[in-house]
């Protein structure tokens, strides 16, 4: 079972989400501030971070850059109800997804399940494609750029996987969160729309025209044509 | 007519009254003076020639006498004309004396007239020449003055009044259009500081300029602007305060709830190890706890609106798709009609929001079957969601979409937080769209959900 770096400064939040998740079987380990968080990271290695985005001192935002800086650990964020500034701000700072509080612990642990889940995209050809300056090894979960590996975080990660499954089709943010953040039902489209900037700013040569992950109007996101 | 009309039109009257008594007066006056002063010369001369002549001579008078006379009388500028018993002589027509002047002078008076003569006003003056020591000689004496340059100076003098009151009239409308400038600006100011108060802008005020009846007008209009103002303020504080404390308590609530809401899955678990009572007191707890969770959720949904934060998350989506969905997600038994490729450019979570509620509000006060149907209309997209109950009351229908408006006070709050349909219609109009409740002719509700496609960004 994956282990959980839950930070939340609200004692009974904290307190109640520990014991759900432990409940459900994770090892969970609950800090106070952004600090202790960070700290931490570097002794228990965790599998994914829960990161309220209300801390006091180092704050959710800050917590989310610094760690999206040093790996690919997939974050969930917890933002005020519809807090629709935090969720965007979040994405931006690298999470992966987010939970509104207050959440039942069923809807956190469903999140947590979906950022770790492996690529279920992956085909059975072994050997790494090859698109312009672009590899991917969908065996490895191995991404090059210039033959140098480019490091993503494990949505960004899944989202190339899927688009190139299929290049040159169209998928609607619906298909693609439905695909990559497993959400059965209707999802929010800015989870996509955030992690496209994020994948474009580390794959493509100019992110404001991009060659690989390219915006068609009106319906979706496609891979290619190149 | 307007005041600045109004006032031009009685200043000019004014003024024509007055030029025309004034000046027409003094031309009168004037014109008389001088006339009368060149007709009494004239007659003082001819008279005074004639007396020159006396004594006359001894009768009979032959044509070369009366032919002297007349030389001798008429001065260098005139004409004379003598005539007795028939017998005319001199250089002057006699037919530019009119046979009133003749009867004037031959009973003996001397007589006078202005005539029209040759192009010009000339005057003729005629008298009887008399014997020495009285009674009349039977000579009448006619002279033809010219009268052209008297008559010049009056033309002139008429000229001049006319001129002067003129310039009166012109300086009187340029003095009536300064008057009712002064007086019109204070009332225009007025007019559009009540304008701009009408139009809400309560901080309109009025320049107050002197001390007199306008101004006394101005400071009225301020004093009530602001107290209006002061007014509105405060009642906008208070309902400022008030959505604040709302959102405030939601906040707050928010953190013990989601504490508890996240414990609610453990409790579940449990409650089927836990024995009778505890069991079901348990279940209860985590009932209401997500029962409550729900309310302050649609509450900060609502402060939201309220509060301008609530934003779009724009995707490209099938409508049918999204709508669909919604149904099989929540398991609502409509008849539905979504026709295939209605794409457009919406917040699909909010869409779902308001289907879920609109739906849902129809399987709960109205009666199945329920239909939904979906279709394009121009640049709009349009739901309708119909029932089969009994329709709503007329009533209601104006306040549907009210926050925790309860159509019967005795219904139980079990049927959802009461904030359903206002968050519908929020989100609708989030969208620019509009959402609108009626009763259909057959019977049944019916909510009209109309979103603008918005394909074009």
């Amino acid at each position: 079972m994956p282990r959980v770096l839950l930070i939340e400064d609200d004692e009974a939040v904290r307190e109640g989400l520990s014991l759900a998740l432990t409940y459900q079987g994770h090892t969970v380990d609950a800090v106070r501030t952004g600090e202790e968080g960070l700290e931490l990271l570097m002794s228990v290695a965790p599998d994914v971070v829960v990161l309220d985005l209300m801390l006091p001192g180092v704050d959710g935002f800050e917590v989310c850059r610094r760690i999206r800086a040093s790996g690919d650990l997939p974050i969930i964020m917890l933002t005020a109800r519809n807090d629709d500034i935090d969720v965007v701000a979040g994405l931006e700072a690298g999470a992966d997804d987010y939970v509104a509080k207050p959440a039942q612990a069923r809807v956190l642990e469903a999140r947590i399940r979906a950022v770790l889940r492996r690529s279920s995209a992956a085909a059975p050809e072994v050997v790494a494609e090859r698109y312009g300056d672009l590899t991917i090894d969908r065996e490895g979960l191995v991404v090059t750029r210039l033959g140098r590996p480019v490091s993503l975080a494990p949505t960004e990660l899944r989202l190339l996987l899927e688009l190139s499954s299929s290049p040159g089709r169209v998928m609607s943010r619906q298909q693609l969160l439905e695909s990559v953040w497993d959400q059965g039902y209707l999802g929010d489209s800015r989870l996509v729309d955030a992690c496209v900037q994020r994948l474009r700013s580390k794959i493509e040569d100019d992110p404001a025209a991009p060659l690989y992950i390219q915006t068609v109007r009106g319906f979706g996101y496609r891979f290619g044509p190149l | 007519m307007t005041l600045r009309l109004r006032l031009l039109l009685a200043f000019a009257f004014l003024s024509i009254v007055t030029a025309a008594a004034v000046s027409g007066a003094g031309y009168v006056r004037a014109r008389d003076a001088i006339v009368q002063r060149a007709q009494d010369n004239a007659v003082i001369e001819t008279t005074s020639r004639v007396e020159q002549l006396y004594p006359l001579p001894a009768r009979p008078l032959d044509h070369a006498a009366l032919e002297r006379i007349a030389g001798k009388v008429s001065g260098r500028e005139g004409s004379a004309v003598a005539e007795y018993q028939g017998v005319s002589a001199g250089s002057m027509p006699s037919s530019v004396i009119t046979t009133e002047l003749r009867g004037l002078v031959s009973s003996g008076r001397v007589g006078w007239q202005r005539v029209e003569y040759n192009g010009g006003v000339w005057l003729v003056v005629g008298t009887q020449m008399r014997i020495t020591g009285g009674g009349t000689s039977g000579i009448e004496v006619y002279v033809l003055r010219p009268f052209t340059s008297e008559i010049e100076v009056v033309h002139e003098l008429a000229l001049n009044a006319w001129l002067i009151g003129g310039a009166g009239l012109v300086l009187a409308l340029i003095m009536a259009f300064v008057a009712a400038r002064g007086v019109l600006r204070p009332v225009r100011d007025l007019r559009m500081a009540a304008f701009r108060l009408g139009q809400g802008d309560l901080a309109a005020r009025v320049p107050v300029r002197g001390r007199d009846e306008l101004a006394a007008v101005a400071t009225t209009f301020n004093t009530t602007a602001s107290s209006l103002e002061h007014h509105v303020g405060e009642l906008q504080r208070m309902e400022a305060d008030a959505r604040r404390f709302v959102a405030d308590v939601s906040h707050e609530l928010r953190t013990p709830l989601a504490a508890m809401t996240a414990v609610t899955d453990v409790l579940d678990a449990e409650t089927a190890s836990l024995p009778g009572v505890a069991g079901q007191a348990a279940r209860l707890v985590n009932r209401e706890t997500l029962n409550l969770t729900r309310l302050v959720n649609d509450l900060i949904e609502v402060t939201r609106f309220d509060s301008g934060t609530a934003a779009l998350a724009l995707d490209d989506v099938d409508v049918a798709e999204v709508v669909a969905r919604t149904l099989k997600m929540r398991g609502f038994e409509v008849t539905a009609s979504l026709p295939d490729g209605v794409r457009a450019r919406l917040d699909p979570r909010r869409l779902d929001v308001i289907v879920a509620n609109l739906v849902g509000n129809a399987l709960r006060h109205g009666a199945p079957p329920v239909t939904v149907t979906l279709y394009v209309e121009g640049s709009s997209l349009v739901i309708m969601v119909a029932d089969s109950g009994p329709g709503l009351p007329d009533k209601v229908l104006p306040h549907v979409f009210a926050r925790f408006y309860k159509a019967d006070s005795a219904r139980g709050r079990s049927e959802g937080s009461g904030l359903g349909l206002a968050i519908a219609w929020e989100n609708a109009r989030l969208h620019g769209g509009t959402l609108t409740a009626a009763n259909r002719p057959g019977g049944g509700a019916l909510f009209t959900l109309k979103l603008p496609l918005g394909g074009e960004r």
